[in-house]
């Protein structure tokens, strides 16, 4: 049985609707999941769909293609709040791994280390579901429902991400943590955004991920944080447990759950302020 | 094209060529390169993204081979490493600059590193360090540490010397096909289409099992051809390194021992086996109590492995001297700590694989091996053949460290050739690979030391459980080595130490660079430092008035003259002791963050070579009628240089340069057993024999050319020209008689270090030489996050005679980049860290520059004086590592790795902040 690898998207439905294809992109976190012996007939590939590929501005925000790659993003000049995005970008695997790694194949896959996830929550992006019967709009925050789970049914295929408009003066950072330098799987990630108007936060928005079945934002921490000076950014704000409330860390092999929770604490607090000083 | 619906035909440009081919719906780009292109430069180490062996340039851009489709290449132009150095000018560079630097040590992640380091040049002519490491970062190497492939890229000039005599930091003999991409390891050797080889695991730690009808279950199978079990094995279903502790089954008989070890193994075409699900065979398990650490394998009623080791104790290890409790009870001070380390996974790159054939009735094997001869010995025994009828021709090693003393492939190769008749390969998964094939052991030990006020030892008394998983393998070698190794390079003259090797239900652990001893360093290291903080004494000081030194016993009573080096190289570290001290001191005073900088150190020793035991090595050498020196040279080259430095050592020996010299080897048919790769053994033992062969050649020639000692050498066409006192004697060598390989000189040098048994108390002469080493970590901990950043690395390593200083640097980085991975991220959990992404070895990011003294206090019976090298090199990183944490932060670590989240929540511990 073939490849497909359509260029039109009306033949990817329709060989979605008739062939029950495995669909792939970048393929970076297809072929490790293979299992010996275990072969899948068919696949469609949509890489090469018109228009899946690339970042572009639309009226209401930015548009990145299903297809866009890592690399794609971290080539792309965008405004400072997607710098979070970016440095995201240059952290999932390897340069090999961002060359072919996709943004859509990053939450399609969702793991709960996904790199590309926090910022993209951070940046409240949506997720353009392609349909038979037309497209739909979904927030990030309800498209991935749990490890390995996300909303879409049979027939669908992502198409794009949606981030709404940005004001241009807000900024932010991205930190990741693992056990070694490049090529690893996070022990917990922030992605912070933040608009400071006159010494002072406004609109701040703080995802992580790694510390959850799905990456979270920390809605209590951002309330807290919105209207502060950034001089009164201290970092006991960020000790108090109701503010990390949303999250729920396993212990596995990257680290305890304790652990998580005190080292997110930090990088909350450095990953604002990284936020606040801008680029 | 059809851009819908990629059936069947796709074509790119390969290299600058238009190339047709027709892959498999969502083939990985990796075999279709390798199986329908014939590029066996693309290597494959990992297929999951992990490792970037396969890295190739496609439209451009960098991309692992093994994560993209075939079909996503079509219309596109694909690069690899072997095109490249034909007509890239970045590359024919990389290609001159790694052989300059020994950027490139077994090969195996050479053309990964070189596609990668072609695109950054081509985006960035002069790149900086920072960008060098992101470009490369995707490309794991277990090897050399990555700092020559650093300086490689960047371009620092080299210090060669390719004059080729002893002592000269000449290129590698053997490195012109490893940056070519034409060196062949074990999975380069089979054509493709070759019948493969699947085997069938345990799933559980512990289980009976039962097959169904085999015969049936092959008969109805498509492409598979045969299938092997036990029942197959015409000689005995059993293999072990040590002959008297041989316990492993090539095929586990009714119950298994560990988490996938083989019950069968099926033999069919590609794509059969491709389609083999081992969940389809016809197998039943019935999961059985298992064990997995030493305390619960030692528990009352626990399930025993084996049933003539009670208690499930393999053996025990034991050195005794003096008398440690009355010392201990008479020390002004005293220490004592539990420490615990965890299994450590070899790594290396190329997992293992092979090829075996029969050809004119006997079989060949072709894999990738540490020990050619010792796997001979060991198909003797399964095949039930005379060895007359199997040749080992071992391939390149990508990658050994200890794990490939051990046979993995060979016998399902053999039995697999020999039952169908026909060629056959074998190549590991990455999960099979780290599965099955040893590890470093776990360890748990009790030490206690005491010493008097002004710093004299008094008293050592150690206790190591060691898990040595389900077989034997080299575990007694652990057992044995480090009761004799756990004092370190110090005078220690009231001491007891045991070492116990345990079974369990986990992966055989055997041979990992440094046997033990990295395991037992880590405990007195750490507790030498903390004896001079309660003695008030500096650590260096401390370490210094108790070394070792001529004329003083070991352990073992064994008193060497000549030739300790321990003092020598705590000395070359007293100027960064000091400097870096001094700065971490000023960085701490200043820093207002939560980083704090620490520096530690650590000294090791290694006896070079067997314990107590023969370990000879032979080295051949031929001349022929055409004047060319040919060398039989069985000594394993996985990487670490043997090629290059018994050849130079012979060549001195000679009188010519190692450049003139044609290899040959390894390969049983045509190479004397020059022993195995392991126990830092090369460079001494088969180094003197190289040596011996070398000096009899020599003295032929002088005799024929009747000429003094003094004379020198030039090999010519057809003639030696033998040089004395100003007079040139001419040798015809078209003169004289070829005997049957065409040689008409021809010398065999054997060499077996001399040493003496242990008596029961572990007295006595183990070892011929001890190599010495002492290193200086500066690390940098961010107390907040638990993460630690190694700033740099002083190594001092006496070697006696360097006989080539840059392989001499490239031992040392590596050994530095495997104890960090050691002491900071690695830990190997059957069923849970069986991939390289969960399981985390050094990136290029991790290791920070590191500065080699070469220290060379020459000993009596090494070549030149030189000592071997291999396993010393990592002996002292771990503990200096923790050392230098505690220094930062305050903390001591006694459980391996320190990780960020350990790390973190000792320090939490300290202040309760």
């Amino acid at each position: 049985m073939p490849y497909l690898a359509p260029t039109n998207f009306d033949d990817a439905l329709r060989f979605l609707a008739t062939c029950n294809p495995k669909i792939v992109a970048g393929c970076t976190d297809y072929f490790p999941s293979l299992a010996q012996g275990v072969i899948h007939e068919n696949l469609l590939d949509i890489s090469r769909i018109d228009g899946m590929r690339g970042i572009t501005q639309t009226a209401d925000g930015w548009r990145i293609g299903a297809a866009t790659t890592w690399t794609d993003i971290a080539r792309s000049a965008l405004p400072p709040a997607f710098d979070t995005l970016k440095l995201a970008a240059i952290e999932v695997g390897s340069v090999q791994i961002q060359n072919q790694g996709t943004v859509a194949g990053n939450i399609c896959n969702a793991s709960p280390a996904a790199d590309g996830v926090p910022p993209l929550l951070a940046l409240n992006a949506q997720v353009e579901v392609g349909t038979p019967s037309g497209s739909r709009i979904v927030a990030l925050s309800d498209f991935i429902t749990g490890v390995r789970r996300i909303a879409l049914a049979p027939g669908e295929i992502v198409v794009a991400l949606h981030i709404p408009h940005i004001a241009d003066d807000t900024t932010s950072a991205f930190l990741k943590l693992g056990s070694r330098k490049h090529l690893v799987i996070s022990i917990a990630m922030v992605a912070a955004v933040v608009r400071v108007e006159q010494g002072t936060l406004r609109d701040v928005r703080i995802a992580v991920g790694s510390c959850s079945p799905v990456a979270t934002r920390l809605p209590d921490l951002e309330a807290l944080l919105t209207d502060l000076k950034v001089t009164d950014l201290d970092r006991s704000l960020f000790d108090q447990d109701k503010v990390l409330g949303q999250l729920s860390p396993i212990t596995d092999v990257r680290g305890s759950a304790d652990y998580r929770v005190d080292v997110v604490s930090e990088m909350c607090h450095r990953a604002i302020l990284t936020a606040c000083k801008g680029n | 094209m059809d851009a819908h619906n990629i059936e069947a035909n796709i074509g790119f440009t390969l290299n600058g060529d238009p190339v047709q081919v027709a892959p498999l719906p969502g083939e990985r780009l990796s075999e279709t390169l390798r199986e329908r292109c014939g590029r066996r430069d693309v290597k494959i180490g990992c297929n999951a993204g992990d490792c970037g062996a396969c890295t190739v340039l496609v439209d451009d851009e960098v991309v692992c081979a093994c994560l993209m489709p075939a079909q996503q290449a079509a219309g596109g132009t694909v690069e690899t490493l072997a095109g490249l150095v034909k007509t890239d000018n970045h590359a024919k560079a990389l290609m001159e600059r790694f052989q300059d630097h020994g950027a490139a040590q077994c090969g195996i992640c050479t053309p990964g590193m070189m596609v990668s380091a072609v695109a950054l040049l081509r985006a960035d002519a002069a790149p900086n360090e920072q960008r060098v490491s992101q470009a490369l970062a995707g490309v794991l190497c277990r090897c050399t540490g990555y700092r020559k492939i650093i300086d490689a890229v960047l371009g620092v000039p080299a210090s060669l010397d390719d004059t080729g005599g002893v002592g000269a930091s000449m290129r590698r003999l053997d490195g012109i096909a490893k940056v070519t991409g034409s060196e062949v390891f074990g999975d380069d050797v089979a054509p493709a289409g070759t019948l493969e080889i699947k085997v069938v695991r345990s799933p559980y730690p512990c289980a009976a099992f039962t097959f169904g009808n085999l015969d049936a279950w092959c008969a109805q199978a498509d492409g598979i051809e045969a299938v092997l079990t036990a029942d197959d094995i015409a000689g005995k279903n059993c293999f072990g390194v040590i002959p008297a502790f041989a316990d492993q089954p090539v095929f586990a008989e009714n119950v298994t021992r560990f988490r996938g070890e083989a019950v069968a193994a099926v033999v069919g075409t590609p794509d059969a086996i491709r389609r083999f699900n081992p969940n389809d065979f016809p197998v039943t398990w019935t999961e059985r109590e298992n064990v997995s650490d030493v305390t619960s394998a030692q528990a009352d009623g626990a399930p025993q492995l084996h049933g003539d080791r009670a208690g499930n104790l393999m053996c025990r290890g034991f050195v005794k001297t003096g008398d440690a409790e009355a010392a201990l009870a008479a020390a002004d001070v005293t220490v004592e700590g539990d420490f615990t380390t965890r299994f450590v996974e070899h790594g290396y790159i190329e997992p293992e694989a092979g090829f075996a054939e029969v050809v004119d009735g006997r079989v060949e094997i072709h894999a990738c091996t540490q020990a050619p001869v010792m796997d001979l010995e060991a198909m003797e025994i399964i095949l039930g053949l005379d060895r007359s009828q199997i040749r080992i021709v071992p391939t390149a090693v990508g990658g050994g460290f200890g794990s490939k003393l051990d046979i993995s492939v060979q016998p399902y190769l053999a039995l697999a050739a020999l039952k169908t008749g026909r060629p056959v390969r074998l190549v590991y998964s990455r999960q099979e690979s780290m599965q099955s094939t040893t590890k470093r052991h776990p360890s748990e030990i009790s030490l206690k030391i005491g010493a008097m006020k002004d710093g004299r030892l008094s008293g050592f008394r150690f206790v190591g459980h060691f898990n040595t998983g389900a077989y034997a393998s080299w575990g007694p070698t652990v057992a044995n080595r480090v009761p004799v190794h756990a004092s370190g390079p110090y005078k220690v003259q009231d001491y007891c130490a045991t070492a116990d090797g345990i079974h369990t239900h986990c992966p055989p652990a055997g041979a990992f660079r440094g046997f033990g001893v990295p395991q037992s360093g880590v405990a007195q290291e750490s507790l030498f430092d903390e004896l001079a903080d309660k003695l008030k004494i500096d650590a260096l000081d401390f370490r210094i008035l108790n070394a070792l030194e001529d004329g003083a016993p070991t352990v073992c009573g064994q008193v060497f003259t000549q030739g300790v080096g321990a003092k020598a190289c705590l000395e070359a570290l007293r100027p960064a002791w000091k400097t870096e001290r001094a700065e971490a001191d000023a960085f701490n005073a200043r820093s207002t963050g939560s980083v704090r900088r620490g520096v530690g150190l650590a000294a090791g020793w290694y006896g070079c070579g067997n314990t107590s035991l023969p370990n000879p090595s032979t080295i051949k050498a031929g001349i022929r009628a055409d004047g060319t020196v040919v060398l039989h040279q069985g000594a394993m080259d996985i990487g670490q240089g043997s090629n290059t430095v018994i050849s130079q050592i012979f060549a001195a020996a000679l009188g010519t340069l190692a450049t003139q010299i044609q290899l040959i080897g390894a390969d049983t048919d045509v190479t004397p057993d020059a022993g195995k790769t392991s126990a830092s053994r090369q460079t001494f033992v088969s180094g003197n024999a190289a040596r011996l062969s070398g000096e009899d050649m020599r003295a032929q020639i002088l005799r024929h050319a009747n000429v003094s000692n003094d004379a020198t050498l030039s090999f010519a066409s057809g003639a030696i020209t033998v040089s004395d006192n100003g007079k040139d004697h001419t040798i015809d060598l078209s003169n004289l008689e070829q005997d049957d390989e065409g040689y008409v000189f021809l010398s065999t040098g054997t060499y077996d270090p001399p040493t003496k048994p242990l008596d029961e108390n572990g007295q006595g002469v183990p070892y011929a030489q001890f190599g010495y080493a002492a290193q200086l970590a500066v690390v940098e901990v961010d107390e907040a996050l638990g993460t630690i950043k190694p700033i740099k690395f002083v190594a001092a390593h006496d070697v006696g005679k360097a006989i080539n200083p840059m392989l001499v640097e490239g031992q040392v980085h590596g050994g530095i980049a495997q104890g960090l991975g050691m002491a900071l991220m690695e830990e190997y959990l059957p069923g849970r860290t069986e991939n390289l992404h969960d399981y985390l070895i050094p990136t290029i990011g991790d290791i920070p520059p590191i500065e080699t003294l070469i220290v060379e206090v020459p000993d009596e019976h090494g070549p030149y004086g030189a000592k071997g090298l291999g396993e010393h090199v990592l002996i002292p990183t771990t503990p200096a590592l923790l050392n230098a944490i505690k220094h930062a932060t305050g903390v001591r670590i006694r459980s391996i790795p320190v990780t960020p989240s350990k790390l973190r929540q000792a320090i939490r511990g300290r202040s309760n902040d």
